[in-house]
């Protein structure tokens, strides 16, 4: 194995770019149609959900990137990385729902989903792994 | 659990590289093994005697 990235990990990165441009594309057509009054009935709720498929997309590379990693130690750090990432979305999102419940923070999430928390974690799965095994592994 | 990765490799003169090219594995896995922040499995335990032409306990030892 050489100094660059695995198969596996290369595999990924093509993966993540060609869903966040899908992710990009879609959401800028969902918008333009919603904009534009173009979206009615059944086919609002398929616009509304198109740029959920590409974000849906990650965590299914994320999954093959743990699969196909056949380094045994890289894989280990890309499973603590995704564990962390979960533990670190799930408290947010447990957070913020209990102010809101209590009305101490506005309803809504302005755009900032369970995703974004998921994918923010994963930098916080790579510093971890960067501070107790010395290196990060490579989701983030 | 303690290993003699380092000293063996330094025997060999072969770079963490070098072993991890024998190995099939990223340097930063052995570099992890080397400094006992990792346990290898026991296949990838058995791959590192093979490469040092040496029995398993002759390189690692429980703590």
């Amino acid at each position: 194995m050489s100094r660059t990235l695995s198969p596996a990990s290369r595999r990924y990165t093509l993966r993540l770019a060609v869903l966040m441009a899908a992710y990009v594309a879609l959401l800028f057509f969902a918008r333009w149609m919603f904009k534009h009054d173009l979206a009615k009935g059944a086919l609002a709720y398929g616009l509304a959900l198109l740029p959920a498929l590409p974000i849906i997309g990650v965590f299914w590379a994320v999954m093959r990137l743990i699969v196909e990693e056949t380094d045994e130690f890289i894989r280990l750090l890309h499973v603590r990385q995704c564990l962390v990432a979960t533990g670190f979305c799930l408290t947010v999102m447990t957070v913020w729902e209990w102010l809101q419940n209590f009305d101490l923070v506005a309803q809504g999430n302005h755009g900032f989903g369970a995703a974004f928390f998921w994918f923010a974690g994963l930098g916080v799965g790579a510093l971890y792994n960067r501070l107790t095994l010395g290196t990060e592994g490579g989701c983030a | 659990m303690k290993n003699r990765l380092r000293v063996l490799r330094a025997e060999r003169e072969w770079s963490q590289q070098d072993l991890a090219d024998r190995l099939g594995v990223s340097r930063q896995s052995v570099n992890a093994i080397e400094t006992g922040k990792y346990d290898p499995s026991l296949p990838l335990a058995f791959r590192i005697a093979q490469a040092f032409d040496l029995t398993i306990e002759a390189i690692f030892e429980a703590d």
